[in-house]
């Protein structure tokens, strides 16, 4: 199952909040290069895996490794280290900073992030927007700062968590857009999404998780001939 | 000899620069809480004991190896802040995922064996300690006498936290202790090592203390008592100006240390209990404080 080429290699990832037991074996793999899509309902776990990876959950157990280096054990600054960068759910803007002081937050951990001016121009709204104080963006405004924010720390792989929940079809759009701009430079990403339309835009392999596992695989090109399965693991 | 409102320019000056004094005093310590609150959300209650020891390091340095008021200036916080490192690394780091009540009992009953200790050897009468010579003197204002002591302890107590202000407020430093006060675990999935910049804060917090103890030691004595008088002052002080806010805790700091001193001159009975009977006014109005956000 798992490829000596991985960029990340997870594998019988297990992982706990407190009593709850949550997820229960998660076995999947990401290329260097690759978009790949965790896909599933509401509570299937997709959060806590990304977090697991971060090693930002209670307790976890298995095996997730990172360039050839396994990353359990180590705690979420060391994971950073190593070249992973996390842009939550939630966002996660700092309503203490302002926009730039947002941006500028995540230290270098190692050399070849973008610079702040490619940055720009990506998010050209962002530019404007300095002086603000991080939490009176939009919520689009402040998507495109919470991913930004993660391109300059020159951490290969970014785990982007659902990065068009709640945002205007225009906005999902310029996302999209961004998504394929990182990928040609050669980033690496893994994504969360509910929605698979979107996903479809971008992703060159899907995982499906249901109840703490992974329970199906397939590429791109499956997707239409894989719609009705979907539509049941998603409940759309 | 002038006068306003009846009261002699003289003695008006001489308590309200006792209050900018008493301020100076309430607006060091009360920083250093507002910023071990913001990062570790604990109430230091060894912050007495802290500026206690700040004072004695002064005395001792002097006594022993005749090591000067400005070198005390500097060494004091550092051995202060040490302790303090150690104090977090061996018992605070323990009680975070806990109530607050814990780090309350923890630091209280750190206070309480510090100054124990202190007073088993020193005694509680109080040491004296010298102006220092550089200092001595004063300027005749015309309105009223100034002593240069007085003055340089205003004018650090200032520099300090507003230094200490800007380097929170405007850097890329304290860009990373806010962030870190409003989500640690994403500040340390960024990379920044969180537990270790939690242990420098509470250091920092407590070489505060000890700075306002080297500038007291020259005023109030030297004494194991004279953190727990002060305390519970800027305790009351940190209410009014809500927990967590650094300017709040400044300006509130500085201005309940005039206003204590006006009613000095305007009240003379109530002089000792005003601050208290503020922070009850306050408490039903803003229970938050002046400066802090509601949560
Ligand atoms: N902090 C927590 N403490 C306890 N249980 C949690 C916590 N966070 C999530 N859970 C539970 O873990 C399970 C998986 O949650 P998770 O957030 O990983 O799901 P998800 O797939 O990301 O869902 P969504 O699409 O809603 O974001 C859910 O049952 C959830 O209730
Ligand atoms: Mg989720």
């Amino acid at each position: 199952m798992s490829d000596a080429a991985s960029l990340l290699d997870v594998d019988g990832l297990q992982a706990w909040y407190g009593e709850s037991h949550i997820l229960h074996g998660v076995t999947f793999h990401v290329l260097p290069g690759e978009v790949v899509t965790l896909l599933g309902r509401n509570g299937a776990g997709k959060t806590t895996t990304l977090k697991s990876i971060m090693g930002i959950v209670g307790q976890r157990t298995g095996s997730v490794r990172f360039d050839g280096a396994e990353l359990i054990g180590r705690t979420s600054d060391q994971i950073a280290r190593a070249g992973l960068a996390f842009c939550p759910e939630e966002r996660g803007i700092f309503a203490s900073l302002n926009v730039e002081e947002n941006l500028l937050l995540p230290p270098q951990v190692r050399p070849g992030g973008l610079d702040v001016a490619a940055i720009f121009t990506l998010f050209p709204n962002l530019k404007e927007r300095l002086r603000s104080q991080g939490t009176k963006l939009s919520g689009g405004e402040q998507q495109m700062l919470a991913i930004g924010r993660i391109l300059r720390t020159g951490a290969r792989l970014l785990l982007l968590d659902e990065p068009t929940e709640g945002l205007a079809p225009v906005i999902i759009q310029q996302i999209g857009h961004t998504i394929r701009a990182l990928k040609a430079q050669g980033f690496t990403i893994l994504l969360v999404e509910q929605n698979f339309r979107f996903a479809s835009t971008v992703a060159d392999r899907y995982y499906i998780m249901e109840h703490g596992r992974v329970v199906e695989q397939f590429a791109n090109a499956e997707l239409e001939a894989n719609l009705d399965k979907l539509h049941e693991y998603l409940g759309v | 000899m002038i006068s306003i409102f009846g009261i002699p320019s003289q003695a008006l000056f001489g308590q309200l620069l006792i209050g900018l004094i008493n301020g100076s005093f309430y607006a060091l310590l009360s920083l250093g809480l507002a910023v071990i609150f913001g990062m570790l959300n604990i109430i230091n209650f060894t912050h007495g004991a802290q500026y206690m020891m700040g004072a004695f390091v002064a005395y001792l340095v002097l006594q022993y190896l005749g090591l000067n008021y400005w070198v005390a200036l500097l060494i004091a916080p550092i051995l202060v802040g040490l302790t303090g490192v150690i104090i977090e690394r061996l018992f605070l780091k323990r009680l975070y995922q806990l109530d607050h009540l814990y780090g309350l009992l923890l630091t209280f009953g750190l206070a309480l064996i510090i100054q124990g200790v202190f007073r088993n050897y020193y005694g509680s009468s109080g040491l004296p300690y010298q102006v220092p010579e550089l200092l001595r003197g004063g300027q005749n204002l015309g309105f009223m006498f100034l002593p240069n002591y007085r003055a340089w302890v205003i004018f650090f107590s200032l520099v300090v936290c507003l230094g200490t202000w800007f380097v929170i407020e405007r850097t890329r430093l304290g860009a990373y202790l806010r962030a870190a006060t409003e989500n640690p675990t994403l500040v340390r999935a960024f990379g920044i090592n969180v537990p270790r910049m939690i242990t420098l804060t509470y250091g920092f917090g407590v070489g505060l203390a000890a700075i306002a103890g080297v500038m007291a030691a020259p005023i109030y004595n030297v004494s194991p008592l004279m953190g727990e008088d002060i305390i519970i002052v800027v305790f009351a002080v940190v209410v009014i100006g809500g927990m967590g806010s650094i300017m709040g805790a400044i300006v509130t700091g500085f201005a309940l240390g005039l206003i204590e001193g006006l009613t000095k001159v305007f009240f003379p009975e109530a002089s000792n209990t005003v601050i208290f009977v503020i922070m009850a006014i306050v408490l039903l109005i803003r229970p938050a404080g002046l400066f802090g956000r509601a949560t």
